[in-house]
């Protein structure tokens, strides 16, 4: 059973509904037991960056995501802000993430020819894949996913950039370490790409 | 790299999916789901829905049929059509509908816009922004499905929603809805040049060139259209079509 952290943030529901359509199990909650005892996690949402960590913090989530994920080993994939979360910090905001990647957050900004470009980067956008990996099986060459983000996540450690992808610059797309994985664009909306990214997810990892 | 946006709008009006023309004249095109299935499988980038009587009959949107579509539909969609309340903003969002679509309420109550992004994030909060174009040339905002004047200047409301916390626009022309006669290429550049938001330019739309020019001259980042995606021939046949990827690609490149 996957469990899709209800943590006040974002469009779960489409979540729940592109799981459905892949016909994997899958559930929204915030119950501490019913996570704890869940196969695979999603940290999904849009929003910012401390309203994201204040709410973790105050549902106990953070906690019991740290012991789960990092202990367990428990299989999580962050989506949008989720995939920022797993990170150090931001320049949106002050808390701490959950600094599970040696990574931070900063806002796009842009020079000289591509100073015109607007913010957010909205829109389908096609990601490079940089290193093979189960979640993007088949994903490879063909692919074009639907971001909506102002920030992007940059990585310390370039092991552990999966994906990138252009706006302006090569940014990072997706995040692999170990069992812990981040997607800055929505799966969920991202028609037939997004549903095998979704149930490689479910079924393989 | 990016690429533009195309978007189907559909209008909704009791159960049914409708096409206008200048936001009149409603003629019948069938069962919404089925026709949103189709433009699923199609894989648009987006869809936009309006229900074009919510606000004049004074209803809440068609949450039933909403969850319904939501539940068929995976690319980004945008619902409009009633909206006045918070709580109907949270109950489209659960749906799994992502971006809530304001117009009258927004020039009734310009603060629950600051509002809407607050909750949602300005990337979820669009204003839907209709304007007509009297015979002296002059632009006007207008609400309830166009039948209301507001003598706003369309340019500065946009920039007063921008600052309230929109994260995107959708501009439509009620001159050219439903016509064919191309987009209103005046008005959408003035609206890009005066926001820096993403600008989705509706009304008029006849041929694919049609959207490139609207991105391409007019800077909008997205091109809205109903009749060419539902229509087809001389006489109008409801039929649902999408252009392939590589066809929009090309559009937009050359």
């Amino acid at each position: 059973m996957i469990t899709i952290i209800d943590y006040g943030l974002g469009n779960l529901g489409s979540m729940l509904n592109m799981f459905k359509k892949v016909g994997a199990e899958a559930r929204i909650s915030a119950d501490h037991e019913l996570i704890e005892k869940s196969d695979k996690l999603i940290l999904s949402g849009i929003g910012s960056f401390d309203a994201g960590m204040k709410r973790l913090n105050s549902l106990g989530l953070t906690t019991l995501l740290q012991k789960l994920v990092l202990e367990d080993k428990v299989p999580i994939l962050g989506v949008c802000l989720g995939m920022q979360l797993l990170g150090k910090q931001s320049e949106e905001g002050n808390l701490q993430g959950l600094g599970w990647l040696n990574a931070e957050t900063i806002r796009f900004k842009f020079k000289d020819e591509n100073e015109d470009l607007n913010i957010p980067h909205m829109g389908w956008n096609h990601i490079e894949v940089k290193q093979a990996h189960p979640l993007l099986n088949g994903l490879e060459y063909s692919n074009r996913f639907y971001f909506v983000h102002s920030y992007h996540l940059v990585c310390s450690n370039q092991n552990n950039i999966l994906a990138t992808a252009t706006y302006g610059f090569r940014f990072t797309s997706a995040v692999i370490e170990e069992n812990i994985m981040g997607v800055q664009f929505h799966p969920e909306k991202s028609h037939k790409y997004g549903r095998l990214l979704l149930k490689n997810f479910a079924e393989v990892m | 790299m990016l690429v533009p946006r195309i978007i189907p709008c559909l209008l909704l009006r009791n159960s049914g999916l409708v096409k206008t023309i200048n936001f009149k004249r409603a003629r019948y095109l069938g069962d919404p789901i089925n026709i949103v299935k189709i433009f699923n499988e199609k894989e648009v980038d987006e869809l936009i829905l309006f229900d074009i009587t919510a606000t004049v009959e004074d209803r809440r949107p068609p949450f039933g049929i909403l969850e319904q579509i939501a539940g068929e539909a995976f690319m980004p969609i945008g619902y409009g059509g009633g909206i006045r309340c918070m709580d109907d903003v949270k109950a489209i969002l659960s749906l799994g509908i992502e971006k809530v679509i304001i117009n009258t309420y927004a020039v009734e109550n310009p603060p629950f816009i600051s509002d809407v992004a607050n909750f949602a994030g300005s990337q979820s909060t669009v204003v839907s922004i209709d304007v007509k174009k009297n015979i002296f040339g002059k632009y006007d905002v207008r609400t309830h499905r166009g039948t209301k004047g507001t003598r706003l200047d369309p340019v500065e409301y946009a920039i007063s929603m921008e600052n309230r916390g929109a994260g995107e626009l959708i501009l439509c022309s009620i001159n050219k809805e439903g016509t064919f006669k191309g987009y209103d290429i005046d008005i959408i550049r003035r609206i890009t040049e005066a926001v820096k938001i993403p600008v989705v330019a509706c009304g008029g739309a006849a041929t694919l060139k049609d959207f490139g020019t609207a991105i391409k001259q007019g800077h909008a980042s997205a091109a809205g259209a109903g009749s060419i995606f539902v229509y087809h021939g001389p006489h109008k046949a409801v039929l649902i079509s999408y252009p392939e990827y590589s066809e929009i690609k090309n559009i937009l490149k050359g």
